[in-house]
């Protein structure tokens, strides 16, 4: 396989390219299918399209590395600068994602397999205010559960950076982040990773540092549940994310036995069933009893509190792990960078979340510490610029 | 004056459509080619200009004044040699067609004798390290993303025009000085 295009890349490219001749209206329709990769595929060269109606990296099949860096924009960079950088960061972004250097890439021979990177970008409310347009978007309430730090939190601009090799990661970010520093500053970087992509995990649910199965219930209409189709024209085709750093108790999960970890959830921790299941699929029975009269299902079971009962309402869940290192006595700082993307944060992120923070038993092993939340502008066509609607 | 009012530059800006990285009337084609080492982006000169010449992927260092360069590649379609022997932007009263050549060991750059020459169906490359358009008392800053107009002059031909973006760029050094390395 290396050095060709996978087949499915080639059927991506040449009907971008046939697409090109018809118009951008074309191109879109072309590229509007994410090309999720089948379960067993091996790795290899493979690529994403980048231009379509929607950004790539939200519907896509989430691939085994990510960074998630915020930019805080410097005092002077408003609404000119910012259709000087969205352009920029765009071209870094179609040429990467394609398997081709960047403008001026310096380390050209980094780029040439893209490993289905897509590169993903976000404005958050302090974007919106350099400028000088109404936020479509704002920072979640106050949870009781949170234990926020600023250094996970917030952030004017987003770049999600995603892609099956770390390297292919790295290279894509350093030359996004060379062509940010002269309008923003760093805020914070989030790296996370799943299962590499050559286990031919992909569409089976990923399993988190807890060993649970994470994301079994996602929508399956993301025109209905995840892509915005009303408001401003800007921001049609877009969506919505939400970043929280959970980190996870692994230390004092480890006392808790696996009856205990399976109630906590609602699930088996080997099938991912629901306790009134036998397959990971099956609906969950929150009305079954026990023999003593108690729920199979405990009223303050995860799966319960986190339950969506319209499918229209869901969240997509594209979680990562994060595993930063050790402390000298052997404590992990670990957990999930919880990536949801919705249409609309309030109707349908924020009644979730408020479930959990009244009450889940799963609370005992996980803290959120991080918040951020950014619009997901549209995707563009071959000759604009993600943010273009808003900011050309 | 040969540097035009700051709204120059705002209105390219507007007037942007496209892509940072392209000329104004360029197109990114997005084909995924078998080698995949090639860039897709291309400048197409604007009508009128000489049609047998297009740069691929021009862009400026970007600088607060003083000197900077403009780099890219230069692609001759026609079945002729093409020889580009000036270069003319409204950021700069002097600009020179430079080579970088090593002299007793080290790297000098010095104005180009005969331009830049490219051949038949052939490309002509302008890189960081190699032949550039150098560009010299640039009173006005080079932003990032910023669209420079530039004119070259074509020998026997037509003037070919098109647009660099502004790119910050840590090497391409330009240490330059006036009758440096001249014979």
């Amino acid at each position: 396989m290396a050095g060709r295009i996978s087949r499915r890349g080639l059927i991506t490219g040449g009907a971008a390219t046939a697409a090109g001749a018809l118009g951008s209206a074309a191109v879109i329709g072309a590229l509007d299918t994410p090309s999720a990769v089948a379960s067993g595929e091996p790795a290899g060269p493979v690529v994403e399209p980048f231009h379509g109606v929607h950004q790539a990296g939200v519907a896509t099949a989430p691939q085994a590395h990510a960074v998630f860096v915020a930019f805080d924009l410097l005092p002077g960079t408003g609404r000119e600068a910012l259709g000087r950088l969205m352009p920029l960061l765009t071209d870094d972004a179609r040429r990467l994602t394609q398997g081709r250097p960047a403008l001026a890439d310096t380390e050209p021979e980094l780029a040439t397999d893209p490993a289905r990177l897509t590169v993903t970008f976000g404005f958050g409310p302090g974007l919106f205010a350099a400028a000088k347009v109404d936020s479509p978007v704002q920072a979640l309430p106050a949870f009781e559960t949170d234990k926020l730090r600023r250094e996970w939190s917030g952030g004017d601009l987003l770049v999600q950076i995603c892609a099956d090799d770390a390297l292919t990661v790295a290279h894509a970010l350093r030359m996004i982040v060379k062509d940010a520093r002269s309008f923003a500053k760093v805020r914070w970087t989030q790296r996370g990773f799943r299962r590499s992509a050559h286990l031919g995990v992909q569409g089976h649910t990923q399993r988190n540092l807890m060993g649970q199965l994470d994301g079994t219930v996602n929508p399956t209409d993301l025109d209905r549940a995840v892509w915005i189709d009303q408001g401003a024209d800007w921001l049609r085709g877009g969506t919505t994310l939400v970043l929280r750093r959970i980190r996870m108790e692994l230390e004092t999960w480890d006392a808790a036995d696996r009856v205990a970890r399976e109630f906590t959830i609602g699930r088996r921790l080997d099938t991912g069933a629901p306790l009134t299941g036998r397959a990971e699929r099956d609906e969950p029975n929150f009305e079954r009893v026990n023999r003593l009269g108690f729920p199979v299902i405990s009223e303050y079971a995860h799966i319960r509190r986190a339950r969506t009962a319209d499918p229209a309402a869901r969240i997509l869940r594209r979680p990562y792990n994060y595993d930063e290192g050790l402390s000298k006595d052997g404590t992990s700082d670990s957990g999930l960078l919880f990536a949801s993307y919705q249409a609309d944060v309030e109707r349908q992120f924020v009644p979730v979340q408020r479930r959990l923070a009244e009450g889940d038993l799963l609370n005992e092993w996980v803290t959120p510490i991080g918040s951020a939340v950014f619009a997901i502008p549209p995707g563009c066509t071959p000759e604009g610029w993600i943010g273009d609607g808003l900011l050309a | 004056m040969y540097i035009r009012p700051v709204c120059l530059l705002a209105a390219a800006v507007v007037a942007l459509s496209g892509c940072g990285s392209t000329a104004g009337t360029a197109k990114t084609t997005d084909t995924v080619t078998q080698s995949r080492s090639t860039v897709a982006a291309e400048a197409r000169p604007p009508a009128g200009a000489a049609a047998g010449l297009s740069i691929t992927d021009p862009w400026v260092k970007t600088a607060e004044k003083g000197m900077t360069a403009a780099f890219g590649t230069l692609v001759n379609n026609t079945d002729a040699e093409v020889t580009i022997v000036a270069g003319a932007s409204p950021l700069s009263p002097m600009i020179e067609l430079h080579e970088v050549v090593d002299s007793d060991g080290k790297m000098i750059m010095r104005p180009k004798e005969g331009g830049f020459v490219i051949p038949p169906r052939g490309t002509h490359e302008l890189r960081p390290g190699g032949d550039h358009i150098m560009l010299m008392g640039v009173a006005e800053e080079v932003k990032p993303g910023a669209r420079i107009p530039f004119t070259l002059t074509v020998k026997d031909g037509q003037p070919f025009e098109f647009t660099a973006v502004g790119k910050d760029f840590a090497g391409g050094k330009e240490d330059y000085q006036p009758g440096m390395g001249h014979k």
